[in-house]
C-alpha cells in the first residue's frame, strides 16, 4: 500500500532519524519499492523559513533537548549540556553542514593495521575498505553534486580563502583549494549555484548546499513508498521472543504513545540518540540494552579532535562574507607518525557571525584580552581543524540519572582528549597559526573545540561480534532485522568531514536491505 | 535568558535638572538612570537606579569595548530590572560593593579607574552572580544588531542577494 502506512502495518521498515543516514537511506529504498517510515523527531524547515541569524537560528534547528556531559573536554565545563551543536528537523544536520564532502583516504579504513596499536585507544579496522567503498561514494559525490567531482568546477575563493590560500602557500603547503563541497558551483539538480552569502551553517536560504531536507526526503516521498511522521520522538525499540525487533515505540506531536509495526528497524538518530535508544530498549531477553551483549553500545565515542584558530590583521577581512567552510589544505591530512601523532587533520576555513565569535572564541573569558579580538573583528580569518581523534572504550554514552519532557533517560555524553589527540591539536596550532604569520597576522588566537558536530562511533561496526555493534552492513551483531545507518556505525572516524561517508554507507545498505527482503532473508 | 530591552532618550534639561553623575558615563537620577549626553535614558521598572548603574559599569568592565556606548551595555542588563530578578541583582549588587568597601572604596561605582573595578571584579569572577551577569551579556550584549555595526558585521544578507555581487572576494591587500 502507499503512504502513509497503517500503524499495524509490519511490513515496512522504520527507519529514525533523517539526516545524512536515515534521510539518504529511506529514499534509497523508497525508490528501489521499498515501504517506509521514517520517524524524526524534529519538525520540517525549508529554505524559505531558515533565517541569515546566528542564534534565531540555533533556536529554529538546534537539538537543545537536555543532554548531560562529563570527562575532562572543555564543552563539559563550558558547555555543559549542549555536548553537540546538531540538528533536530526533518534532514537532520544536513541543514546544518557545512558541505565539506571529503573521502577517507584508503589507509584510514585500516587505522590499526597501519598506526599499529595505540595505548589507550581502541583502534580497530573497519570491515570495509576503500575499494569496496569506491562505487558508492562515485554515487554519494553525485547526489551530493560534490565540487571537483564530477567535472563540477570548484567554488570561487571569498576573502577568508583568500588569506588562508596565500599564508598556507607560502608556508609550503600544495594541496590548498576551495574544497569538494556539496555547494553548488553551477545549478544543478534543479538547484540554484552558491550566492555567497554567508549563513550555510543556519540552513542555505537558496538551496545550493546539498540538504536531505529539499532533496533526498521530499524524492523519496515522490515515489509514495516513504511517509515521513515529524515530531515524532522514539521512546525504545520492541521485540520478540525470538529476539527479533517487531516494532517501534514514539510519543507523537501530541505527546501521545504510538506504536508502529516493522519488518526491519534502522536507526539513525546520531551518535548520542542512537545508543541511547538502544541503551534505552533493554528487556529481560536484553538486560543492557538490544544490541549490546558486546557491552560496545555507546561505547568509542569520537568528535575529531577539532579546535580552530583565528587571527587578525592590519586590514579587513570580512571573513563572513561568503562560503562558511571555502577552502581546505590537505597536507598535514597524512599518517606520518614523524610528526609525534599517528594519524592526520585537514585544515578548513570557517566564519563565525559576531554573536556565536562572542560565545565560542574563548568560552568564559572576559576583560580586554577578550574584548580586544574581538573589536579587530572586522580584520580577522579564521580556520577548523579536523583530525582524527582516538577511539577509547572510557568515551562513552551512558543513560543519564536526568530524564527528558516523555519521562525518558537522556544521553550522558563523556569525552576525555587521547595523548594523541592533544598532540595532533597542538601540532595543528602551530601550523594554523603559522599560516596566517607568514600574511602578516598581528595576533592568533587558538580557539577550543566548539559543542560537536561531527559526532561518531558508539555504535561501530566490527568484524567480531565482541569488537562492536554492527557488521560490515551495518546490521546489529545480535538483532538480524536491526540496523544502525548514521555516524554511530564508524570505526574510526578517519581526517575527513564524515558526511560524504555517510551517505556512501547509507546507499550501500539500502543496496543490501533490498537485496535481503527480495531474498526473504529480512 | 536576559531579554535586551530598548530605552528611551531624555531632554537634556531634565537630566540636568534631576541628575547626578556616577561612574564612568552615567547620570543617575530619581527613577531613572540616563546617558551624560542625554541620549538615553531608561526608568526603572523595579531597581534602584544606582544598583543599576553599577551594573551598566560592571558589563562594561566585563565586556569592555571603547568603540560601544553605554546604552547598549544598559539594553544588556535591562532585564534584570524586573520584580522576578530584582533581589538576585541587588544581592549581587550589595557583594560587589561590599568587596569595593574591601579594596578600600566607597562602592564599586566609587572606584574610579578601570584597573581597580576590574581587579574587584576578578575577586568575585568565580561567584554564580558574576557568572549569571556575564554569562548574560554574551547574547545580552553581542546580539544586539545595533551593536554589530560598531564591530563593521553585516548580519543579514539573503535579503541583498549574498555578497556575490557585493564583495565576497574583495580583499585587494593580500
Amino acid at each position: 500500500m502507499a503512504a502513509p502506512f497503517e500503524l499495524s502495518d509490519d511490513n515496512v521498515v522504520v527507519i529514525i532519524g533523517t539526516g545524512a543516514g536515515g534521510g539518504v537511506l529511506a529514499n534509497e529504498l523508497a525508490q528501489k519499492g521499498v515501504s517506509v517510515v521514517a520517524l524524526e523527531a524534529g519538525g520540517r524547515y525549508l529554505p524559505e523559513d531558515y533565517v541569515n541569524d546566528e542564534w534565531d537560528s540555533f533556536g529554529q534547528l538546534a537539538w537543545t533537548d537536555t543532554r548531560t556531559t562529563s570527562g575532562d573536554w572543555r564543552v563539559a565545563k563550558d558547555f555543559s549540556n549542549l555536548p553537540a551543536w546538531i540538528v533536530k528537523a526533518v534532514g537532520g544536520t544536513t541543514t546544518h553542514w557545512a558541505g565539506a564532502s571529503l573521502r577517507f583516504q584508503p589507509h584510514e579504513w585500516k587505522a590499526l593495521t597501519n598506526y599499529g596499536a595505540v595505548d589507550g585507544a581502541s583502534l580497530l579496522d573497519w570491515p570495509i575498505d576503500a575499494e569496496e567503498m569506491d562505487p558508492y561514494y562515485t554515487r554519494a559525490e553525485d547526489k551530493l553534486g560534490v565540487t571537483r567531482t564530477n567535472d563540477i568546477p570548484g567554488l570561487p575563493g571569498c576573502n577568508n580563502y583568500k588569506v588562508f590560500e596565500a599564508g598556507a602557500k607560502k608556508l609550503g603547503y600544495k594541496e590548498v583549494h576551495t574544497g569538494r563541497m556539496a555547494i553548488n558551483s553551477q545549478e544543478r539538480d534543479g538547484r540554484m549555484a552558491c550566492q555567497q552569502t554567508g549563513f550555510c551553517f543556519q540552513g542555505c536560504k537558496w538551496g545550493a548546499k546539498w540538504s536531505a531536507a529539499y532533496t533526498d526526503i521530499p524524492a523519496g516521498e515522490a515515489t509514495g513508498n516513504l511517509e515521513v511522521r515529524e515530531k515524532a520522538h522514539v521512546a525504545r525499540i520492541l521485540h520478540d521472543d525470538s529476539g527479533k525487533v517487531t516494532g517501534v515505540e514514539y510519543f507523537d506531536e501530541a505527546g501521545d504513545l504510538q506504536m508502529q509495526r516493522a519488518r526491519v528497524v534502522c536507526v539513525a538518530g546520531n551518535s548520542f540518540e542512537s545508543p541511547r535508544l538502544l541503551l534505552n530498549s533493554h528487556s529481560s531477553m536484553f538486560p543492557d540494552g538490544l544490541a549490546n551483549s558486546s557491552g560496545m553500545v555507546g561505547r568509542n565515542y569520537m568528535r575529531h579532535l577539532t579546535g580552530s584558530v583565528y587571527a587578525t590583521f592590519e586590514q579587513p577581512v570580512r571573513m563572513w562574507r561568503g562560503t562558511t567552510m571555502a577552502g581546505i589544505v590537505q597536507d598535514e591530512a597524512r599518517h606520518d607518525p614523524s610528526r609525534g601523532f599517528v594519524g592526520g587533520y585537514e585544515l578548513e576555513t570557517l566564519s563565525l557571525g559576531l554573536p556565536f565569535m562572542a560565545a565560542f572564541l574563548d568560552p568564559g573569558a572576559w576583560g580586554r584580552e577578550f574584548t580586544t579580538a574581538l573589536d579587530s573583528y572586522e580584520n580577522m580569518a579564521g580556520m577548523w581543524i579536523v583530525g582524527e581523534d582516538m577511539p577509547q572504550e572510557s568515551n562513552r554514552v551512558t543513560l543519564s540519572d536526568a530524564e527528558d519532557a516523555f519521562g525518558l533517560k537522556v544521553a550522558n555524553v563523556h569525552y576525555s582528549d587521547h595523548p594523541n589527540d592533544t598532540a595532533m591539536r597542538d601540532h595543528a596550532y602551530k601550523q594554523g597559526a603559522a599560516i596566517y604569520d607568514a600574511v602578516g597576522a598581528t595576533r592568533t588566537l587558538p580557539t577550543p573545540p566548539y559543542p560537536s558536530t561531527h559526532n561518531l562511533g558508539t555504535n561501530r561496526m566490527s568484524e567480531r561480534p565482541e569488537d562492536g555493534v554492527v557488521n560490515r552492513n551495518g546490521r546489529a551483531h545480535d538483532v538480524p532485522n536491526l540496523y544502525v545507518s548514521d555516524g554511530s556505525q564508524f570505526t574510526t572516524g578517519a581526517a575527513e568531514n564524515p558526511t560524504l561517508t555517510i551517505v556512501a554507507l547509507a546507499i550501500r545498505q539500502a543496496e543490501h536491505i533490498a537485496s535481503e527482503m527480495n531474498q526473504g532473508v529480512l | 535568558m536576559i531579554e535586551t530591552r530598548s530605552l528611551k532618550t531624555l531632554t537634556r534639561r531634565q537630566l540636568l535638572s534631576r541628575g547626578v553623575a556616577a561612574g564612568a558615563g552615567l547620570v543617575v537620577g530619581s527613577g531613572f538612570v540616563a546617558g551624560r549626553d542625554a541620549a538615553w535614558a531608561t526608568e526603572m521598572d523595579a531597581m534602584k537606579p544606582e544598583s543599576f548603574a553599577t551594573l551598566v559599569q560592571m558589563a562594561r568592565d566585563i565586556y569592555p569595548h571603547d568603540k560601544v556606548g553605554d546604552q547598549y551595555y544598559a539594553a544588556a542588563v535591562k532585564g534584570y530590572d524586573v520584580p522576578e530578578e530584582v533581589d538576585f541583582a541587588q544581592a549581587g549588587i550589595d557583594m560587589l560593593d561590599e568587596a569595593s568597601r574591601a579594596a578600600g572604596f566607597d562602592s564599586y561605582l566609587g572606584a574610579g579607574w578601570e584597573a581597580d573595578r576590574v581587579a574587584i571584579l576578578r575577586g568575585i569572577e568565580d561567584t554564580d552572580f558574576f557568572q549569571r551577569i556575564r554569562g548574560g551579556l554574551v547574547t545580552g550584549l553581542y546580539n544586539q544588531k545595533e551593536v554589530w555595526p560598531i564591530f563593521g558585521y553585516e548580519g543579514e544578507s539573503y535579503s541583498k542577494g549574498g555578497y556575490m555581487y557585493r564583495g565576497f572576494d574583495d580583499i585587494t591587500w593580500i
